[in-house]
């Protein structure tokens, strides 16, 4: 019997032949904390009676969810954090970088074959970076600090194939919001979701980011993109790791196939509160709208404000419309400052600011009233999560996010020339 | 006793709201949870009190703030017909029991409701319902008292590639 990609990579880890379902005591490579879940993280390393954390190199910390401190209690927190790296000998990122999951990402912390964990539970995003990537709580997070290890119970494999080409403004946003509305909030709860097929070997990097990021969105322990040419060459100038084959054995058994045909794909947009409701954005269309959010994640790369701008053009947003614009990184914002996209957006009446979470989880800024709506790029929409629990958030792509703005509805991309 | 009925997809955002993740104590958490989806909880909510819900209960965010804040107001057990992987995990950690039951939907709010785990199942109003193992790594830390009494004692783990070195 053949073996998955992530039972490859345990038993590579393990040293031995490792089969879904078992439950392993393995090497963590990389482990990521931000502002939120860190301060429980290091609580909980020094109650289970740490004293050194197992290897400062291998901890990514930053922070994204709370910058710069919107409150008393963020900027202790934080204080709190950067006492703990000076201590420890580990470097922070500080307020610098922005999002923690684009940022371990392109730091090079998360690569092919290797075992990350984030305190987090869109750390599933590096899986596009050919690594087995899983969020998990603080007091795990602590018992890893500590060990530099931490229980698994490896996963089966649901495998998504996905073939054939994106029609104009359809993009990967609108793929997994077609198969979370497939697969289930729980579809897929304690399993990995592989991705594959001729649509995601046509992705770039940010695609595939976007995909595996909502992996959890489907009670996903991990989405993975097996490593080709292009997660070889994005790693590559971050790391010096020679490209090895990682990828399931044809005779490999999953727990179910699922098979997509991107062809006539239509835009998606999933329905207030949860993210597996999406359907086509016709549906949807000439919903009102109080505020636009582009960014977090699973789309604040600069593909995504590519998209956005060229839907926008030379228009204008909606006066009606709030709309709020954040690169999930200082090296996004760059490029995409570089490009004359910020400018732009700028002039279209968009508010941009610096790399973080922003509205995505409604702890810092861009909250909603009692009866607003909005509509975000972002891959949470459960009640309460941008604002008030009376607010309505709806999800899309960046494309139908822009085109919507322009419009202060809902607005099927496809109609804006 | 009181049972807390809730339905399917119950998320950490309901349990407890992004606006207050920089605080920590459980008992200040307590008094927010479920704020806005529910909010006779945290009044009403009393040491002993016990949630029943559907499927998925604790997905999205891997907050442990949420569990945090259910024991902070006294919840010891949750029983639901499933758990989202981070929260069952999380909930373990902190010393908080989660139960699954696939018949948990027939539990209603008034039930009186009865935890047998050696037995392997739960007894209301009489009646016997199966609940499924708990698995027997998660048990080590259950009966520690959570992971942070798991991990106290020790100053390593055994790694699986401990053997090969
Ligand atoms: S952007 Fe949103 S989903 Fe991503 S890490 Fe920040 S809060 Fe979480």
């Amino acid at each position: 019997m053949g073996a998955t990609v992530v039972e490859k990579i345990f038993s590579m880890k393990c040293h031995r032949d490792v089969n879904a379902g078992e439950v392993v005591m393995a090497p963590v490579d990389n482990a990521m904390i931000h502002d939120i879940t860190g301060p429980l993280a290091i609580q909980k390393f020094y109650e289970m009676g740490g004293k050194r954390v197992h290897n400062p190199e291998r901890i990514t910390m930053l922070f994204d969810h709370q910058v710069p401190a919107d409150s008393l209690e963020a900027a202790e927190n934080q204080r709190y954090m950067r006492n703990f790296a000076k201590e420890q000998g580990i470097f922070n990122y500080d307020i610098r970088e922005g999002v923690c999951h684009q940022v371990t990402m392109e730091m090079g912390k998360a690569a092919p074959g290797e075992i990350i964990i984030g305190a987090d539970s869109h750390t599933c995003m590096y899986g596009a970076g050919g690594a087995f990537a899983t969020g998990i709580g603080s007091t795990d997070m602590g018992f890893a600090l500590k060990f530099g290890a931490l229980y698994f119970r490896v996963p089966e494999t649901i495998r998504v194939t996905a073939n054939g080409v994106f029609k104009k403004r359809v993009g990967p946003k609108d793929l997994i919001l077609s198969i979370a509305a497939d697969i289930g909030a729980d579809g897929a709860t304690y399993q990995a979701i592989e991705f594959v097929g001729d649509t995601i070997e046509g992705m770039g990097m940010a695609g595939r980011m976007t995909c595996c990021n909502m992996a959890i969105e489907m009670g996903a322990k991990a989405g993975i993109v097996p490593p080709d040419h292009i997660t070889w060459d994005y790693i590559r100038g971050m790391r010096n790791i020679t490209p090895f084959p990682l990828k399931s054995d044809n005779d490999a058994s999953f727990s179910e196939e699922r098979m997509y045909d991107v062809t006539n794909l239509s835009p998606q947009v999933a329905e207030p509160h949860n993210v597996d409701l999406g359907v086509d954005v016709t549906k949807v269309a000439g919903k009102k709208i109080d505020q636009v959010f582009i960014g977090s994640c699973t789309n604040g790369r600069f593909e995504d404000f590519a998209e956005a701008a060229e839907v926008l053009g030379d228009r204008k947003f909606s006066d009606t419309t709030r709309v709020i614009i954040i690169p999930a990184s200082r090296q996004e914002y760059l490029k995409t400052l570089r490009a004359g996209l910020i400018e732009r957006f700028v002039m279209a009446g968009a508010l941009v600011e610096a790399p973080c979470c922003g509205p995505c989880m409604g702890g810092a800024f861009g909250l909603l009233a009692p009866g607003e709506v909005s509509l975000s790029t972002s891959n949470r929409n459960f009640k309460g999560r941008q604002g008030s629990t009376e607010a309505s958030v709806y999800l899309c792509s960046p494309a139908t996010a822009a085109a919507s703005g322009i419009y202060g509805e809902i607005t099927d991309p496809r109609e804006v020339e | 006793m009181r049972i807390w009925k809730f339905g399917d997809n119950v998320d950490t955002d309901a349990i407890m709201p992004g606006r207050y993740l920089s605080i920590y104590d459980p008992h200040e958490l307590a008094t927010h949870a479920f704020e806005g989806i529910r909010d006779e909880f945290a009044l009403e909510v009393k040491p002993g009190d016990i949630i029943v819900a559907g499927k998925n209960f604790g997905c999205g965010s891997s907050r442990e703030h949420a569990p945090i804040a259910l024991k902070g107001a006294g919840i010891t057990i949750i029983i639901a017909e499933s758990f989202a992987r981070i929260f069952y995990r999380n909930a373990v950690n902190v010393g908080l029991l989660p139960v699954v039951c696939h018949e948990a939907g027939s539990i209603v709010e008034g039930n009186s409701v009865m935890v047998d785990l050696t037995g392997g199942h739960l007894i209301v109003e009489g009646k016997t319902l199966p609940v499924a193992p708990i698995p027997e790594f998660l048990m080590k830390i259950v009966t520690s008292g959570g992971l942070v009494e798991y991990a106290l004692g020790l100053e390593e783990v055994p790694v699986c590639t401990a053997s090969h070195r």
